[in-house]
């Protein structure tokens, strides 16, 4: 009974690997969209989710606790984010370009610090295992949900609702959409987008560390496939809102999976192709979305990127 | 520094001073050399104390590296080598940022242009290598123009940010190039590594007489200068200029800048496929996985350490061409990660950006603050 599932594997393994890929998506996609609520970008985070992949397995490798890693991972992704908020405060000082100097900066260190735990292997995040009822190993696969998920999910709907409904959410809502309404309002503009940036970089690190501790689940210098970046895009296409990010991060991850699951079914042709839908797919809906002589519906005022 | 206004992220290099007298002139055209040198020397400065920090000597670091990248004739050589496809990749930055466009995906149209030169090559075999070569280098050049020529009509008639969609280009570019070189051009010979067909020996390109290093350096070369002119000597170069600063100006001054991001864009593009056809006509021999070897990262940097000026970047590619160069000499000698260069570049990139801040800032370079300071 149990091989006999045969196509039904394609939407399943789609669905698996949609929950498997899409974490570290989530995780980046929330912090970038704190950061961009305040009014800046960080494309910087592609460099701090490998830096965080790095120390999360360092971490979990010499003490063995995963949580450790996690919160090393978070710690490390605080200060580049806090470098960012730093450096991009100062005037005529272009926050794309630090972005691109960071990711290559980061990438760097981790290869760097990294080498020596390519071979160690760290103990695994846990999963749980929703697929209990059923007696097909596929599905049971497919419903092992780690607990990042889980976490990621609920964290989109608490800043759903904080952005509208928290003190905390208004100020970043305000210093994104004009810096000079928010000095009238006595908020320091730098000071509001420090934080934001920290706490992004924060959230990018763990989802590095989801792609060192969980899945694929181990460190090497091809960890990252651009998920940082392409996280970038998908945060314009979810119009800043961090429910429209969780919804985006699942259609990605599911994009993602679909080479991977064709494959397990014996479908090989094209394999690179495959590979690529993810990036074709945030393309074709940057291309769908945008559109020149107004802005973005949503878009954060002070953002230099839909200027 | 007066043209930054307006929308401009990046900004414009080399300003327009109307000299009253030469030291005036004198006084800016240093703050631009001086600046960015100051810079290079504070990175250098960090990277020592990060070198310490992970127990090692900065001073033995800075001269293996000195050894390793102009230190002997055939370090020179391999440095001077390794330049040639940098000159190229840092045009297809510097370009579009002319237009204040911050293009980063230089890798898809490297990847791209060497594919295309390299089925050519072998399409082709048995026709005149003159010709053969031109029409691979022509090849490489459309192909990696029409990739970036995307990226700038999505710009500017979708609005769709160029940062962004120039380096989702380069991964789709480089899923595309593992495609055909595991498919329809794989070369069954190569077995470990799969690669296209190998071009005949007839149309490798050689080396510059005289020396071990292959022609891309004076193609590169070639197009920085010819980039300089068009920037600076032309109409079109000027109307860029313009446009970078301000959209509407230029709009309302009648200047199509429509066709303007597009040509910039295409043209770096070329430019970096270009530099695709020689890794594979000079170096590779054929087209396979390490034409993505980073050289349009690379670029990048090279392009904001010129401050997007196309003569600048000559020596700076050849610098960064040592320290690439250097980068194996490094990992033996010192027993330090290959990464350490990508360190090193990433801290020099940061520095850099954040020296921009200080330009105007200094009484002794800016001849508008003699007068208010007196």
């Amino acid at each position: 009974m149990a091989a006999e599932i045969g196509l039904w594997g394609v939407p399943l393994a789609i669905l698996g690997g949609a929950i498997r890929v899409s974490t570290p998506f989530i995780f980046v996609s929330l912090g970038e969209t704190i950061t961009e609520r305040s009014g800046r970008i960080n494309l910087g985070l592609e460099g701090t989710l490998v830096f965080g992949a790095m120390t999360a397995y360092a971490v979990a490798v010499e003490t063995g606790s995963t949580w450790l890693g996690l919160l090393a991972a978070a710690i490390a992704g605080t200060c580049f984010g806090l470098f960012h908020g730093w450096i991009c405060k100062f005037p005529k000082v272009n926050d794309i370009a630090i972005g691109i100097a960071m990711m290559l900066f980061g990438t760097g260190l981790a290869f760097f610090f990294g080498k020596p735990f390519i071979q160690p292997s760290a103990p695994h995040l846990p999963a749980i295992p929703f697929g209990f009822w059923s007696t097909i190993p596929q599905v049971q696969a497919a419903l092992d949900v780690n607990v990042l998920f889980l976490i990621g999910a609920a964290l989109s709907v608490l800043l759903w609702w904080a952005f509208k409904n928290t003190r905390a959410g208004l100020i970043i809502r305000v210093v994104g959409d004009s810096s000079d309404a928010a000095r009238a309002m006595g908020i320091n503009p730098n000071t509001v987008r420090l934080l934001a940036t920290a706490v992004g970089g924060a959230f990018a690190a763990i989802g590095g560390a989801y792609l060192s501790l969980y899945y694929p689940g181990s460190w090497n210098e091809r960890i990252s496939s651009g998920q940082g970046l392409m996280a970038v895009a998908l945060v314009i296409f979810a119009r800043w809102n961090p429910l429209g990010c969780f919804a985006a991060a699942l259609l990605f991850g599911g994009a993602g999976a679909l080479g991977p699951s064709l494959q397990s079914v014996g479908v090989t042709q094209g394999y690179y192709l495959f590979y690529a839908t993810p990036y074709v797919l945030t393309l074709a809906i940057m291309i769908a979305t945008s559109s020149p002589g107004r802005s973005l519906a949503g878009a954060p005022g002070e953002l230099s990127i839909t200027k | 520094m007066s043209d930054t206004v307006g929308t401009s992220q990046i900004p414009a290099a080399s300003p327009l001073p109307i000299a009253t007298s030469s030291l005036e002139g004198l006084a800016r055209r240093s703050e631009a050399v001086a600046i960015p040198l100051a810079a290079l020397l504070v990175g250098m400065v960090l990277f020592s104390v990060f070198i310490m920090l992970v127990g090692k000597s900065p001073i033995d670091f800075f001269d293996i590296m000195w050894r390793g990248a102009f230190g002997s004739w055939f370090s020179v050589q391999n440095s001077l080598s390794r330049a040639a496809p940098l000159l190229l990749t840092a045009l297809c930055v510097a370009l579009p940022a002319r237009l204040g466009l911050v293009v980063i995906g230089g890798e898809g149209a490297i990847v791209l242009g060497g594919v295309a030169a390299a089925a050519l090559g072998w399409w082709l075999d048995g026709a005149p290598a003159f010709i053969v070569i031109a029409l691979m280098a022509i090849a490489g050049m459309i192909i990696g123009g029409l990739w970036m020529g995307i990226v700038g009509a999505l710009r500017h008639y979708r609005a769709v940010n160029e940062t962004i969609s120039s380096l989702l280009m380069a991964y789709i570019a480089i899923a595309l190039m593992n495609q055909l070189v595991e498919g329809v051009l794989r070369d069954p010979a190569s077995l470990n590594k799969p690669s296209t067909h190998p071009l005949a020996q007839a149309y490798r390109i050689g080396s510059i007489p005289g020396m071990d290093v292959h022609w891309g350096l004076a193609v590169g070369i070639v197009a920085c200068i010819i980039s300089w002119l068009l920037i600076e000597k032309t109409r079109w170069g000027f109307a860029a200029r313009i446009a970078g600063g301000n959209v509407r100006a230029a709009q309302i001054q009648g200047l199509a800048v429509g066709p303007l991001i597009v040509g910039f864009t295409a043209l770096g593009g070329a430019f970096a496929g270009l530099a695709g056809m020689i890794e594979v006509g000079a170096v590779q021999g054929s087209a396979n996985a390490s034409l993505a070897a980073g050289y349009g990262y690379t670029g990048i940097l090279i392009a904001f350490l010129a401050r997007q000026n196309p003569l600048a970047i000559i020596p700076v590619a050849i610098l960064l061409g040592g320290i690439d160069a250097a980068g194996g000499l490094i990992q033996r000698r010192m027993d330090m990660p290959d990464a350490t260069i990508l360190v090193l570049q990433g801290m020099l990139f940061i520095i850099i950006l954040f020296s921009e801040t200080l330009y105007g800032r200094f009484v002794i370079f800016n001849p508008d603050l003699w007068k208010r300071s007196a």
